[in-house]
């Protein structure tokens, strides 16, 4: 008889015990796994999150003429700041793989030295960005001066706040290890933050591409 | 059994009421097209309900055919407890659906290509042409080449194609005559385009049909297509009383009111749409606090 | 100090929302103070509020929804009165009355019954379908729920104190915007909206994660019910499309609140923009909510035909292509803006091209009725009654995708039957069905069937009176939204439509007396085997309720309908009678952690819409606060003894198969 009529009702009771085999107790899966789960959902997670970074692409794309009779990208972008805050970000992933790579191997100076670092560029990477931001409000050209700036702003400063919310993250991390040591759930948290931190800087290269330098040449 | 009954006796009871109900409104408006493009609309509307239905009707009556025999209290009915994959049903499955579609998307693709709303329409009058702009909460009708407007009362010639240019003064809202055509979007800073031909002399019902705000309900205008020479006499009486749309009667007008007739301006300051397309003259004002403390507060003022 | 809010807030000048605030407060204190004097606020703190159980959880979403469907309901039958009444003249609800509440119904039925229906059905049995625990993340799981209840708070708020956004369910600019609506009304709408979306993003993420990678031994992706199926597809459009919801949402609020410019008409923004955003959101939405229900006719047709799915491979690729063209279609909610022919009939088509596949499905559930033994209990009536229904909707939805026809109909009530047709025939009927097919195994008892059948009807018939009459009112030209008309040719109609709301009013009242005579009469209706419908899905292998664990041994599966298999078996005398070898049990500690998110989500929320930025600041402290104190959690899970899993099992066993005995006895 077949599988499908197997599976209807009809069986001769006799080849159903043969192949069944015993009953086998399983209980809570064992830590490998728990690590692919939480690794697995937080990508899924950064998959959202970059969809969401691309309805601001997309609206910015859309937008990036819309000036208003104001300054447009041309005017206003300094591709030199943006140079020094993309080296900080690719340096801090860096850096940042040296953490994760510290954490697994429960070396303490890599950790601890690699997140402070991490911490250190992306504490430099907000400080030059918010320069920037202030600098263009003063000169007239904040976000509510037309679309295009509003776009702009809220583009890039999701992107910066993002980054806050992973410095917060990141000196969490620190604490964590501190006070508890390398256990299995913080090194999932670890492993959590890194790839978030990465991610992050993928959108920053979208970023000074499609806003700053097709913007800066435009 | 019993309930069948009652459900037969509760059908004969329905059917003279939904008759009466039916045949008593015959202004099927969208069905009852009075223009070269409404009829196009409502024609493959028509047709593609029919080429459905062969599909649907059968489907439905099959469904509670199934339903009904294959009843577990139905001992006539065989029991195919295995019957759960067929390669030649399946391929059916998929293909009726599949046929269908690609019928209707042939239909579709050449309807959206014919009655796209800024397809001109071929005729041998000239058009007329008419800028449209959607204020709070009444229609502006701007006559450029005769250099008169109206408002909340469409004046058209019969048998003479239309060209709608049309913006909003303030917020998105369409534009619809149902009888007429299609229905379009007005949008502040951007120009769409219509298209529409009244076959004949008539009084047609125009509104709009996106939400604009509490006077929505209200911004329901009238569209008369006249004969020729009654459309000439209109807009000689037209040119003889009323106002004259200037600038700043405009803003005056962009304010959020309702407004109780229809009524005419006898002419109109030049370039005036330009102007509220490219916001010279700016969008109309929203709401103004009104002075009942509470309503205000209820707004977060 | 309290930001734009004042007394003036509480519409102490407007009767209907005044009377209709106090009802809503006398009860919530009644019920808070009815549950304190029986001493029963540490049981539901402990079972309740702060359970991660993928069960419990599921239980409070559908109970959300349930109450916010008499919420919703009541605003429709406010304005179905409003319509009948509003013939040459202003009815009893002025123009910002009535399109608050306009606004209001869509909001809620959408985001506040739909939604947590669907999420609340997809908790409780996706863990047991698949055999195993729980989900993927049972903390985040209680996270979602209660930022969904927090937008069910504010929006609720917004009757008694403010005003609610009246620019319909979806805030099209520029009305939204700051100069057209300066209220706190759209306000409202988006801070309740995002918080909320928060809750179903995390949920999606979780539901994902869970479908793909925690799976009972032996349940391939190939053997999964097909409600796991569908289930999965509906929160791959969930992780794919919020994300575009919340990023539109904070757009239009950062033009409210910091003078943005993405959406005004000044200063270049653009209104287009703000359509294809929203909509590329609002387009796989209504797949989400359909697909679950789909998920829930396949369960109950196979059951209660007592035949296997038919075309189980189709069904999967059907829902699979079904959850990729979502995503492709959004356009067909503007066709009248403008985009020009091409455009215009690329959407349209593709928008056709979705209901092969949904024409399949609907085949397939036929032909699974075919040649089967059907059992009308209630769930199957809901399900041949939507087949029958949610055709038509699909008609009429093919119909407005031919572009032409779309011209004279779009924003009609024409359109507002035809997605009625396909929510309440497609998505609401299947969560009835849903509800009265696994309610035995959320509580132990079964529905009562008399009431049920009643409810349908009441339902069926209602649905047809009320929307059957839009579509021709639509036909004759009637837009939606409108306060008042005089068109006299629509008001037989309008009038029809009344008396089937209040049809459908006499549906909901049946269905609360189903569920208070079900409570009464518990034990006439008990369910003591687990399997009271001859399932064929894993759940069923549970007793009702299941354990906190589920299953004291995680079933080793063997193929599609495993348990229908191995209850054919063993009902003749064939299958495992030894016992299993009983382990100890970890499972998730429970956690305030949601609650007190939600807390102060709440919190910030209304701090946000009126502009009190102290408490705006002391709610995200507290959030970030919230995290770290969970993350600081040392003890994450207990461990139930195996002595003790052991004796529930054992107890239930015994239940079942004494249950099992009588049954053969009395044949």
């Amino acid at each position: 008889m077949t599988a499908f009529q197997a599976g209807a009702g009809y069986s001769d009771g006799r080849r159903e015990e043969a192949r069944r085999p015993a009953a086998i107790a399983l209980d809570h899966s064992d830590p490998e796994s728990k690590r692919i789960i939480v690794g697995f959902g937080f990508w899924i997670f950064l998959l959202s999150d970059i969809i969401m970074f691309s309805a601001f692409f997309a609206t910015y794309a859309v937008l990036s003429g819309e000036t208003a009779g104001g300054p447009s990208g041309k005017d206003l972008f300094d591709l030199h700041n943006v140079a020094i805050e993309t080296a900080c970000l690719l340096l801090s992933s860096f850096t940042c793989g040296l953490a994760a790579i510290g954490a697994r191997a429960h070396n303490g100076l890599m950790y601890y030295g690699g997140m402070a670092a991490t911490g250190v560029l992306g504490l430099g990477f907000l400080a030059i960005e918010i320069h920037e931001f202030v600098g263009l409000i003063a000169q007239g050209a904040g976000p509510t001066r037309s679309a295009f700036l509003s776009a702009f702003f809220t583009l890039v400063g999701c992107h910066g706040v993002h980054v806050t919310l992973g410095i917060l993250w990141l000196l969490t991390m620190i604490a964590q290890v501190f006070a508890k040591g390398y256990r299995a759930d913080i090194l999932r948290r670890v492993l959590c933050f890194a790839l978030f931190w990465h991610t992050l800087d993928i959108i920053w290269v979208a970023i000074f591409t499609v806003v700053y330098l097709f913007g800066a040449g435009a | 059994m019993i309930l069948w009954g009652r459900m037969r006796k509760l059908a004969f009871g329905l059917a003279p009421l939904s008759a009466a109900l039916l045949l008593s409104g015959c202004d099927w408006a969208v069905l009852n097209p009075k223009g070269p493009i409404a009829d196009g609309n409502s024609t493959l509307l028509v047709d593609s309900v029919a080429i459905m239905l062969v599909i649907v009707v059968p489907t439905i009556v099959a469904t509670l055919a199934a339903a009904w025999w294959y009843r577990a209290s139905n001992a006539r009915a065989h029991y195919l407890p295995d019957f759960e994959y067929s390669g030649q049903l399946e391929l059916i499955v998929w293909a009726i659906p599949l046929l269908t579609i690609m019928l209707l998307g042939g239909v579709t693709w050449i309807g959206a290509h014919d009655l796209d709303p800024a397809v001109p329409i071929v005729s041998k009058e000239e058009p007329l042409n008419i800028q449209v702009v959607s204020l709070d909460w009444k229609w502006l009708f701007i006559y450029p080449d005769q250099h008169v407007a109206s408002v909340d009362r469409l004046v058209v010639p019969a048998g003479v194609p239309i060209r709608f240019a049309l913006t909003s003064g303030s917020v998105m809202t369409a534009f619809f005559v149902p009888q007429l055509g299609s229905m379009i979007y007005t949008m502040n800073r951007m120009t769409t385009h219509l298209n529409l031909l009244a076959d004949d002399p008539g009084t047609f019902r125009g509104l709009a049909t996106q939400i604009s705000g509490d006077g929505f309900a209200s911004m329901h205008f009238e569209v008369v297509a006249k004969t020729a020479p009654e459309f000439y006499d209109w807009l000689g009486q037209t040119r003889a009383t009323g106002d004259e749309l200037t600038p700043e009667r405009y803003i005056e007008l962009s304010k959020q009111s309702v407004v109780p007739a229809p009524f005419t301006f006898r002419a109109v300051a030049d370039g005036l749409f330009d102007k509220i397309l490219d916001q010279t003259l700016p969008p109309g004002p929203g709401p103004i606090a009104e002075t009942n403390s509470g309503a205000a507060a209820r707004m977060g003022k | 100090m309290f930001g734009k809010l004042t007394w003036g807030a509480i519409p102490f000048d407007q009767p209907i929302p005044l009377f209709a605030g106090a009802i809503v407060i006398v009860v919530i204190v009644g019920v808070l103070a009815f549950i304190t004097i029986k001493g029963w606020i540490p049981y539901l703190w402990s079972e309740w509020v702060t359970s991660v159980d993928h069960k419990h959880i599921g239980i409070m979403y559908v109970t959300l929804a349930a109450v916010m469907l008499i919420r919703g309901f009541i605003d429709a039958i406010m304005m179905r009165s409003q319509q009948a009444i509003a013939f040459q003249s202003q009815g009893y609800l002025p123009p910002e009355h009535y399109n608050q509440i306009f606004s209001a119904h869509g909001t809620i039925m959408i985001f506040f019954v739909a939604m947590p229906f669907v999420i609340g059905l997809m908790n409780f049995v996706l863990p047991l379908q698949l055999g195993v625990r729980d989900v993927a993340f049972p903390t985040l799981n209680s996270v979602s729920f209660w930022l969904t209840a927090t937008g069910v708070l504010l929006v609720n708020i917004s009757l008694v104190v403010g005003e609610f956004s009246k620019t319909g369910w979806l805030p099209f600019p520029p009305l939204s915007e700051l100069a057209y609506s300066p209220g706190v009304g759209v306000d409202y709408y988006l801070w309740g909206v995002q918080i909320a979306g928060v809750g179903t993003l995390m949920t999606g993420v979780n539901f994902v994660t869970t479908i793909l990678k925690i799976h009972a031994p032996g349940v391939t992706y190939m053997r999964m019910p097909v409600f796991c199926w569908t289930s999965l597809a509906t929160n791959l459009l969930i992780v794919a499309a919020f994300p575009v919801l919340t990023a539109t949402l904070a757009m239009l609020t950062l033009d409210r609140y910091l003078g943005f410019h993405f959406f005004t008409n000044e200063a270049g923004g653009n209104v287009m923009m703000f359509m294809n955003l929203i909509w590329i959101w609002g387009h796989p939405e209504v797949y989400i909510l359909v697909l679950p229900a789909f998920g829930v006719f396949s369960e109950v047709v196979s059951t209660f035909s007592r035949k296997p799915l038919f075309g189980y491979r189709s069904m999967v690729m059907a829902t699979m292509a079904i959850c990729i063209i979502a995503y492709t279609v959004w356009l067909h909610h503007f066709f009248t803006m403008g985009a020009g022919p091409n455009v215009n009939a690329v959407f349209g088509i593709a928008s056709m091209i979705i209901a092969v596949p949904t024409g399949v499905k609907i085949f397939n559930w036929l032909f699974t009725m075919y040649g089967g033994r059907i059992v009308y209990a209630t769930p199957m009536l809901w399900s041949v009654g939507f087949m029958v229904t949610f055709v038509i909707g699909g008609l009429t939805g093919v119909l407005v995708a031919v572009v032409p026809a779309d011209f004279m109909l779009h924003n009609s009530l024409f359109q507002v039957a035809h997605f009625h047709n396909v929510i309440i025939g497609g998505v609401l009927f299947g969560m009835f069905a849903g509800y009265t097919y696994w309610f035995p195994k959320a509580f132990g008892f079964r529905l009562h069937e008399g009431w049920g059948k009643a409810a349908f009807w009441c339902w069926f018939i209602g649905f047809y009176l009320a929307f059957m009459p839009l579509y021709v009112v639509g036909l004759m030209g009637m837009t939606r939204r409108m306060q008042h008309y005089d068109v006299p040719e629509w008001r037989p109609w309008l009038l029809v439509a009344e008396l089937g709301a209040v049809t459908v009013l006499a549906g909901i009242l049946c269905q609360v007396m189903q569920l208070v005579v079900s409570i009464r009469h518990r034990e006439e209706l008990r369910d003591v085997t687990g399997d009271p419908w001859m399932g064929r899905s894993l759940e069923w292998s549970t007793a009702s309720p299941p354990p906190a664990f589920n299953f004291a041994v995680l079933p080793v599966v063997e193929d599609r309908d495993d348990y229908w298999r191995r209850q054919r078996l063993a009902e003749r005398g064939l299958g495992p009678t030894a016992e299993p070898v009983y382990k100890a049990i970890e499972m998730p500690r429970n956690s305030p952690t949601g609650f007190i998110c939600a807390f102060f989500a709440s919190f910030g929320g209304f701090g946000m819409i009126w502009q009190i930025w102290w408490l705006v600041i002391v709610a995200i402290v507290g959030a970030f606060a919230t995290f770290v104190v969970f993350a600081w959690r040392d003890r994450t899970e207990y461990e139930i003894p195996a002595e003790e899993v052991a004796r529930i099992d054992r107890a239930n066993r015994r239940a079942r198969g004494e249950a099992v005995a009588n049954a053969e006895a009395l044949t």
